[in-house]
């Protein structure tokens, strides 16, 4: 009989259960972050839980779990229950079960959340009325309504009522909330904005004239005429403003916690509230959707456990892409001279070492010289050439989008030019020289014939590359992204795009919220949710560039698309 | 080396029988009269020999002239001495074994050997009087002068017509009426204006071999050069492609000076109409077709042509 391995039957096993495994981890690691990251903004029942030392709380069960209690735990346990609790234990293998609840109300209790042992809950229920409701600081509140207040004076009090005065108000309370926000943000930004150029020009003419010359003090004159117009300019936001918080003011949710505390909370405060146990499946979905849109457009709130992503979303996109902008014709620039002008010899042989070693140059270190090199030497000197009159302030001379691009194009650029140096290498001696023949010159047989015949493999290196770079965090840190930036590096101000500013980032995001977050229970859930919208956005963008790339393979393969829709 | 060393033995073997057939079976006529020379001897010991050159030849103009060429490889000679007029407006076929340099000499008319690092060469090659070699050829311009056919066909990742007209692209040519004039013209003068004329925005890779092959061929006198250098141009074609072309090259003989290399005999026999016969980097025998085949002056050319060596 043959032998087995002759067969080459256990390389089959081999390279098979290899694939296998592979398989298994990606699909293990995509199912995990979807499975608690989808899951995350789904609203869960509000019970309301007392235990048998008396005490009473109401939320949502974010988890369980199965501990291993300590005898002097059950000390407090009455007799009755003590048998009850043993027998569940020994049940479970000698594992208690716990599981944690999210209790809110933090600026009552000072806990989010609350673990509770399976034994020592007295009574359990899941009150009607029971209401989940987001707020825009101390994070969520569990209570149940007692009357809606308009000036103070209750105008509703059954529950019912209560929830439908509720509804009638909240959207346009919310709406006055919206404007004022726009206007301390566009209008008094506006006038901050002046005030500040202002400032800059009358240092601007200090630094060029002197200080005490006639220049400066005309300038200065001007300042503080424009300073006044400002100043009555801001009044009359303020009293819009105040105007705008008067009323609403006026509108006030009363409630009742579980341990029978009250509490009045302004309709502003609140950002979104639902009576959780008595939402339907598809009002529940309507929450779930609302949740994620929130989460997709709006800005962070509470140290960044709530509220959406946006900025993180906007500078991972804006990032990549100024990257892809960088690293794509440098590389394949570099690559072009390597494989097509370099004569072949120890040089380029040590060159193209030295490339593939930068690929493995642990991306910490491309963020310490991102730092070094763009923020503090480059963008130092554009400081000190274009904005004098800023400094101390740095402008360009610390972390910001393009210095973080910058460094990752660095970072991805052997990707590049390793990925286009072998599509150059794929294009057949036949093409070339088919091409010299007809009398065309090196660069117009690269530029004709080479460089559309390699596109598909250039193409790859930039989805390596994108992938690689919307993933890296290490650097970052260093060279601009941050917790949370007060704004977008585009704004409708001029020049409109501000490379300079320090942005969000998903991956930071992540790293942010899982291990700095101050409530970490909390974020737990929305590190799965970041990452599930990290790893889409990635994909979205591998799709756009496998999509081109298959475009471009179709027509070397001799089906243009024309020809397609003939047949 | 140890195959080297054998052929090498087997040679002397071979060649007193041979000899002794022809004696005995016909003792009279032509053929008696050519003993081998043993010139196959002289070129493996590397001693000088002359080139045999009909008298045909020496009456015809010549459209390349190449007088005592050499090219080397690296150390490696891949041509010795060779000395050539190739005639204006014929088609003048490279014959030879594998590796004798027939492919070489024929890339060597427009330098498409300086692609290879390595090559270095001697000796002088004019095309129509001007010097191909000299310091100061434009290669571009001498390229323009010459259209070249390969192996393979190799038609570029782009429409058909942008194959055809791709030398007047690399010339900057933009004017559309004249590239349309220009692909029709080439693509009729290839022989494929009825089979493409209503897909010419189609990828030049969505034809079959041997139409990619005539459009290879349509490229090359798209730049309306004075010659056409074929290499090989049926070797991956089947026979009925093989068919066409050959008849497409009786077709453009006239109009363009022709030089083809080939291994297959009835071919050159068939579309040629000068013959050289080439061996381990030497011209062994040049003339007119006819003669070559049916009347060699030389022994080894016999045997190489009727099949009985190489």
């Amino acid at each position: 009989m043959t032998p087995l391995f002759a067969h080459g039957e256990t390389m089959v096993w081999l390279t098979g259960g290899a694939l296998a495994l592979c398989l298994l981890m990606i699909v293990g690691l995509v199912v995990l972050v979807i499975g608690f990251g989808g899951g995350t903004f789904w609203p869960a029942p509000v019970v309301r839980v007392e235990t048998l030392d008396g005490s009473v709380c109401m939320g949502e069960v974010t988890r369980d779990e199965g501990y291993r209690p300590e005898r002097s735990l059950l000390e407090g346990v009455p007799a009755d229950a003590l048998d009850r609790t043993w027998a569940a234990i020994r049940e479970g293998g000698g594992e208690a079960k716990r599981r944690l609840v999210r209790t809110g109300n933090f600026d009552l209790e000072g806990t989010h959340f609350r673990w509770i042992a399976d034994y020592a809950v007295k009574d359990e229920t899941r009150p009607e009325w029971a209401l989940v409701i987001e707020r825009l600081s101390w994070g969520r509140f569990y209570g149940e309504p007692k009357a809606f207040l308009v000036d103070g004076k209750p105008v509703a009090e059954a529950p019912a009522d209560v929830w439908r005065a509720f509804e009638e108000r909240h959207a346009e309370v919310r709406d006055r909330y919206e404007e004022r926000r726009r206007l301390e943000r566009e209008e008094i930004g506006d006038i901050n904005r002046k005030i500040e150029e202002a400032r800059l020009e009358l240092r601007r003419t200090e630094i060029r004239r002197g200080k005490d010359s006639p220049e400066w003090k005309r300038q200065q004159a001007e300042t503080e005429r424009s300073a006044a117009e400002l100043n009555a300019a801001f009044r009359a936001v303020r009293e819009r403003i105040d105007a705008l918080n008067r009323e609403n003011a006026r509108y006030e949710l009363a409630l009742v916690t579980a341990k029978g505390a009250e509490k009045t909370i302004p309709l502003a405060e609140v950002v979104r509230a639902y009576p959780s146990n008595r939402l339907g499946f598809g009002e529940k979905l309507g929450v779930y959707v609302a949740r994620w849109g929130e989460y997709i457009w709006d800005e962070p709130r509470e140290a960044n456990s709530e509220g959406g992503v946006f900025p993180a979303i906007f500078g991972t996109v804006a990032m990549t892409l100024i990257m892809a902008v960088f690293v794509v014709p440098f590389g394949v620039l570099a690559a072009l001279y390597l494989r097509e002008y370099a004569r072949a010899g120890p040089i380029v042989s040590v060159v193209r070492i030295a490339i593939n070693n930068l690929a493995g140059v642990p991306s910490i270190v491309f963020g310490v010289f991102g730092l070094g090199f763009f923020c503090y030497i480059i963008g130092g000197g554009i400081d000190g050439l274009f904005y004098g009159e800023r400094l101390p302030n740095p402008t360009f001379g610390t972390g910001g989008l393009l210095w973080a691009s910058l460094t990752l194009a660095l970072l991805t650029l052997p990707v590049v030019i390793v990925a286009t140096e072998e599509a150059l290498a794929a294009v057949p001696r036949s093409m070339r020289e088919g091409s010299f023949a007809c009398g065309a010159s090196k660069w117009q047989t690269i530029r004709r014939i080479v460089l559309p015949r390699a596109m598909p493999g250039i193409m790859t290196g930039t989805i390596l590359a994108i992938a690689r770079g919307a993933g890296e965090v290490a650097p970052l840190m260093l060279v601009g992204a941050v917790k949370l930036a007060p704004e977008l590096p585009v704004d409708g101000h001029f020049p409109f795009v501000h490379a300079e500013r320090s942005f969000m980032h998903l991956g930071f995001h992540i790293y942010d919220l899982g291990f700095q977050s101050q409530n970490s229970e909390a974020a737990k859930p929305m590190v799965y949710t970041t990452t599930l919208l990290l790893i889409g956005i990635i994909l979205v963008l591998n799709f756009v560039a496998v999509a081109v790339r298959t475009r471009l393979r179709r027509r070397l393969e001799g089906v243009l698309p024309q020809a397609r829709t003939h047949a | 080396m140890i195959e080297e060393s054998v052929r090498r033995g087997e040679k002397p073997a071979q060649r007193p029988v041979v000899a002794g057939f022809v004696s005995a079976d016909e003792p009279v006529g032509p053929r008696a009269a050519r003993p081998p020379s043993g010139l196959f001897d002289a070129v493996e010991r590397g001693l000088p020999f002359e080139t045999t050159v009909h008298d045909e030849l020496r009456s015809c103009r010549a459209e390349v002239e190449i007088e005592s060429f050499d090219l080397w490889y690296g150390a490696k000679q891949a041509l010795f001495g060779i000395t050539m007029s190739i005639p204006n407006g014929a088609v003048t076929a490279l014959i030879g074994p594998s590796g004798c340099g027939k492919s070489t000499l024929l890339r060597s008319v427009n330098r498409m050997n300086d692609l290879i690092l390595s090559v270095r060469c001697g000796g002088e090659m004019r095309l129509s009087g001007d010097s191909i070699y000299s310091k100061d050829t434009d290669v571009i311009e001498l390229r323009k002068r010459i259209g070249m056919v390969f192996q393979k066909p190799n038609p570029f990742p782009m429409s058909i017509f942008e194959n055809v007209v791709y030398p007047l692209r690399v010339d900057g040519v933009r004017d559309r009426h004249t590239l349309d004039e220009v692909c029709e013209k080439s693509l009729r003068g290839a022989g494929l204006w009825e089979e493409v004329k209503d897909r010419l925005k189609e990828s030049g890779l969505s034809l079959s071999g041997g139409q990619q092959q005539r459009l290879c061929i349509a490229r090359a006198i798209a730049g309306d050069p004075e010659m056409l250098l074929l290499d090989e141009p049926c070797s991956a074609l089947d026979p009925i492609a093989t068919g066409r072309i050959e008849d497409l090259i009786g077709e453009l003989k006239g109009r363009y000076t022709i030089l083809i290399v080939t291994h297959n005999m009835q071919q050159a026999s068939r579309t040629s109409d000068y013959t050289a016969f080439m061996y381990l980097g030497r011209l062994v025998e040049f003339g007119p077709t006819g003669n070559i085949f049916l009347n060699p002056r030389l022994r080894e050319t016999e045997d190489y042509v009727t099949g009985r060596f190489g």
